[in-house]
């Protein structure tokens, strides 16, 4: 074999890919889930405001995820996407609703009640279907020959359904922090009030998927009780998370709590990561099976070395650009 | 019923693309356009500059929001719809497409928001470079996509081992043999198309007798513009179609609609190809301009049909005609920069009324040329997905059945027809408004000045307060400061 291990390099570079687009866009999907449960109509205008100058930028992450998964992995885009082919359209479906609604809300009048129904529904279809995507990667897919050859609708189970509304709860959550860190008065307040019971609905996924996971899958129930010692250092960091978004909402502290949040995100992701290692189409294909040629991924690697630095960077200069509290009725202009 | 999943994909994977293409083809031309606005306006300080730009970069919001969220459908079509192709030519397109993420997207997503929400946020010098950097990620993004589809047309630099492509050399497969002609042909389609509407808008706005200096200055610009440019493209055409000849000989065929390969082949203008019986009914055309034109030789030979089995030509009619829509307009656009430059004489441009309702109308001139030129294309290829290397039928997704892709391309149809309903509403809105509407139109309709928002129009059809008025001034009587001064004091401070 090649000297360095490539693959495993771009399993990590997808792994960061995934937990950057994860953390945010989810946190402007959060915003749009929360958006019908909003005090009021200025409410919803900071709200979104909040994040109109930069959801673009974190959508891209998840170009970046497919792009980057058939130039590493194609093997998992095209198994993936044809298991998940109902799904991905009512993905992408949501996805156009809540783009389109951040350029037509605000010019709509009487009819600005849709649009506020497009960019939620959106929001909530869009992560819905991401956490179906999760939960039927722990499934597993019924594959032969490096094909997709199960139905329409095998990913559509009780388990996904509540992966699918586990992260619907957790995008809520980090947008909620979020607004903590954005907003100001009583909408912050209206944000610091529905941390908690977000935070304990996020609590209850996370026990149950734990609990049931093990019973779908024998890889999992094997690692999880041979290697107990360590992975279970995941669990605990992540609960550690959670206690922290606790302890900062009762303090009232704006930073916080958001922070919290993305290292209950990630803790959750990596031990996620750690029970299906090194499987990527699980139950049959791991991670080698599925990469690209060495040139291809080589190829690409050198690239992005160079590239992914100064895309870091000018993403942080355009927070900073519009860093600080979104007001109320303030323009830019 | 027996639904074909081929046929299908065939269908959704032609609409949602066409639909994507008519957004970014505008937000090219277009973005290049503001950063020379933005250019102007930071070296002058003449305020005609800054209004074009405020207002030509809410138009550009709409549209490149809806190129987005239909673009981000394409990147997932590969795989839904396409995952055989997928995966044989990940080893090529994947770097491709991962490139054009990392190197234009992202690019195009953070200066964007600086660009539209940041004007006073940072510095004039930085929102000048917004303005760029959105620009020049467009063009690396077409360099990018361009590359992965001519690569499709005429594949180079790779070998086919176990079903997989292998890059052999990444030069050769990304300078594939038809990419510098399609890129080329691309950008110059896109310079046109920002040139042709900003051209039409400005003219009924003349037309309209609003604004007058800053859109004289606009179609001023643009007219020089298509001058230049529209003889050019016709130029990189022909070069293109030599290039296609040679690599795809039957697409030439098609568009010829030349069933023998044969010497003194005739330019047809009209014909009704019948691929049953493989003729053409009503032919007339232009004796042995054709072979003149391909061979540069009057009794040249030029490949027919013949040459492949009926059952592998691409359909005829369709490449045939598509290709006689895009020459037509390039005909038509060269005589609009024709004609633009015998009217300049006297500053009668500005005045001649017929000469800016064409204008007007030739707007959609360019996305006609640009969605017909790519049926061509694309058309023409068939049955390869790969030319000469894989056909669509092995290329679909394995698991997919006729009935899935009907939901979906159901699916894509409703959803862009409501998007697209409503966009295409509200950008009339925004060219009603026009460069006049700024924030204190807001202040008329009784509701506080919504912050943040790029573009500051109602959604709802409400007729612009000054427009009834305007429209009744002659263009020809209208003196260019008087008017502009009218309208922004109709308007209030600003
Ligand atoms: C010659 C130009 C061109 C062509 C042929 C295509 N595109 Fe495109 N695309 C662009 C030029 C462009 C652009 C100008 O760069 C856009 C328009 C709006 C935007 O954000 O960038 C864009 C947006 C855009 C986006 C959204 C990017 C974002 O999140 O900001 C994706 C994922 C794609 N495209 C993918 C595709 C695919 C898979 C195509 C092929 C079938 C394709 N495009 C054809
Ligand atoms: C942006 C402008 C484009 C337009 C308007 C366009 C148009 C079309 C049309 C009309 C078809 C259907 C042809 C048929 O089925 O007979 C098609 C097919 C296809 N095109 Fe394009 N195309 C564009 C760009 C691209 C690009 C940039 C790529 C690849 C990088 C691409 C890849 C494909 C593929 C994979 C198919 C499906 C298989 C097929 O039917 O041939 N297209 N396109
Ligand atoms: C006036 C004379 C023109 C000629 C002779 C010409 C020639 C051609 C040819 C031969 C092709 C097919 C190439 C292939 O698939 O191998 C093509 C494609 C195309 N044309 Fe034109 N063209 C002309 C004008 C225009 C104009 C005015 C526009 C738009 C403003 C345009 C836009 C396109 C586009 C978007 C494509 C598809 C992409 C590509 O393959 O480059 N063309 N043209």
């Amino acid at each position: 074999m090649q000297t360095f291990d490539l693959t495993l390099i771009w399993a990590v570079i997808i792994g960061f890919g995934v937990i950057m687009y994860v953390l945010m866009d989810g946190f402007d999907l959060g915003v749009g889930i929360l958006f019908p449960f909003a005090p009021n109509e200025e409410a919803r205008d900071v709200m979104m405001n909040s994040v109109a100058p930069v959801w673009d930028g974190n959508e891209t992450w998840l170009v970046l995820g497919g792009a980057g998964l058939l130039a590493a992995f194609p093997l998992v885009y095209s198994i993936f996407l044809p298991a998940m082919y109902i799904g991905v359209f009512l993905l992408l479906a949501g996805l156009i609703f809540r783009g389109v609604a951040f350029e037509f809300r605000f010019k709509a009048r009487t009819s600005r009640y849709l649009w506020n129904w497009a960019f939620a529904g959106g929001s909530m279809v869009a992560a819905f279907a991401q956490g179906a995507v999760v939960g039927a990667y722990v499934q597993g897919f019924e594959t032969e020959n490096m094909r997709y050859v199960g139905g329409a609708l095998d990913w559509l189970t009780p388990f996904t359904v509540l992966t699918g509304l586990g992260l619907m709860a957790g995008y809520a959550l980090l947008g909620s922090t979020w607004l903590i860190l954005k907003t100001e008065g009583y909408i912050q307040e209206w944000a610091y009030k529905i941390t908690r019971p977000l935070l304990l609905a996020v609590l209850v996924v996370f026990a149950l998927v734990s609990f049931w996971t093990p019973f779908i899958d024998e890889l999992v129930r094997d690692r999880w009780f041979s290697t107990i010692q360590v992975i279970w250092v995941f669990p605990a960091l992540a609960l550690f998370c959670a206690w922290q978004i606790l302890k900062s909402v009762g303090k009232r502290q704006e930073g916080v709590p958001f922070v919290a949040t993305m290292g209950l995100f990630i803790f959750s992701y990596l031990g996620l990561l750690a029970s299906r290692w090194p499987y990527v189409v699980p139950p049959n294909y791991t991670l080698y099976d599925a990469a690209s040629a060495y040139e291809s991924q080589l190829f690409l690697l050198l690239g992005l070395l160079f590239v992914i630095p100064i895309v870091l960077a000018y993403t942080a200069w355009t927070y900073w650009v519009f860093r600080g509290k979104v007001k109320a009725g303030v323009g830019y202009h | 019923m027996d639904l074909d999943p081929v046929l299908l994909s065939r269908i959704q994977f032609a609409f949602v693309v066409s639909f994507h293409a008519i957004f970014p083809v505008f937000t090219i031309g277009l973005a290049s356009y503001i950063a020379v606005l933005e250019g102007l306006a930071f070296r002058t300080d003449n305020p005609a500059w800054v209004k074009l730009s405020a207002f030509w970069t809410k138009v550009f919001a709409i549209v490149f929001g809806m190129g987005v969220v239909s673009g981000i459908v394409m990147s997932f079509q590969f795989g839904t719809n396409w995952s055989n192709f997928s995966q044989a030519s990940a080893n090529f397109l994947g770097p491709m497409l991962s490139y054009e993420v990392v190197t234009a997207f992202f690019l195009e997503a953070a200066f964007l928001g600086v660009l539209l929400f940041g004007r006073d946020k940072v510095p004039k010098g930085v929102h000048l470079m917004s303005a760029i950097m959105v620009a020049t990620g467009t063009f690396i993004s077409a360099f990018w996509i361009l590359s992965a589809n001519s690569w499709m047309q005429t594949p180079a630099g790779v070998e086919l081992r176990e079903g997989m492509f292998h890059v052999t050399s990444w030069s050769e497969a990304i300078f594939n043999p038809s990419f510098p002609y399609r890129f080329a042909h691309m950008i110059v389609a896109s310079f046109l198309t920002g040139s042709f509407v900003v051209a039409g808008v400005s003219a009924w706005y003349l037309l309209l007798g609003r604004e007058v200096e800053a859109n004289r200055k606009a179609l001023s610009m643009c007219l020089w513009l298509i001058l230049v440019l529209a003889p050019a493209q016709a130029v990189i055409g022909d070069f293109h179609g030599l290039n296609t000849l040679e690599h795809q000989p039957e697409k030439v065929a098609a568009m010829e609609a030349n069933w023998e390969t044969q010497s003194n082949v005739p330019l047809l203008l009209f014909a009704i190809p019948d691929q049953e019986n493989q003729t053409n009914h009503f032919e007339i055309g232009i004796p042995s301009l054709a072979s003149l034109i391909l061979t540069h030789e009057w009794d040249g030979v030029v490949p027919g049909l013949n040459e492949v089995a009926p059952e592998n030509q691409p359909p005829v009619w369709i490449v045939f005609w598509s290709f006689r829509i895009m020459v037509a307009m390039g005909v038509l656009m060269v005589l609009a920069a024709l004609t633009g430059l015998f009217l300049r004489k006297g500053g009668r441009v500005y005045q001649t009324k017929w000469y800016l309702q064409f204008l007007r109308v030739m707007s959609i001139a360019p996305f006609l040329a640009v969605l017909t030129g790519w049926f061509v294309t694309e058309t023409g290829r068939a049955p390869w997905l790969v030319y000469g290397i894989m056909n669509q039928a092995d290329a679909v997704t394995p698991s997919l059945s006729g009935w899935m892709a009907l939901f979906t391309l159901i699916g894509y149809i409703i959803v862009y027809a409501l998007v697209f309903t409503a966009g295409v509403y509200y950008l009339f809105r925004v060219l009603q408004v026009g460069l006049e509407g700024d924030d204190s139109i807001d202040e008329e309709h009784d509701r506080p000045m919504r912050p943040f928002s790029a573009a500051h129009v109602s959604f709802e059809y409400e007729p612009y307060p000054g427009v009834e008025k305007d429209m009744n001034l002659s263009p020809a009587g209208v003196p260019p400061t008087g008017s502009s001064s009218s309208s922004s004091s109709k308007n209030g401070g600003q």
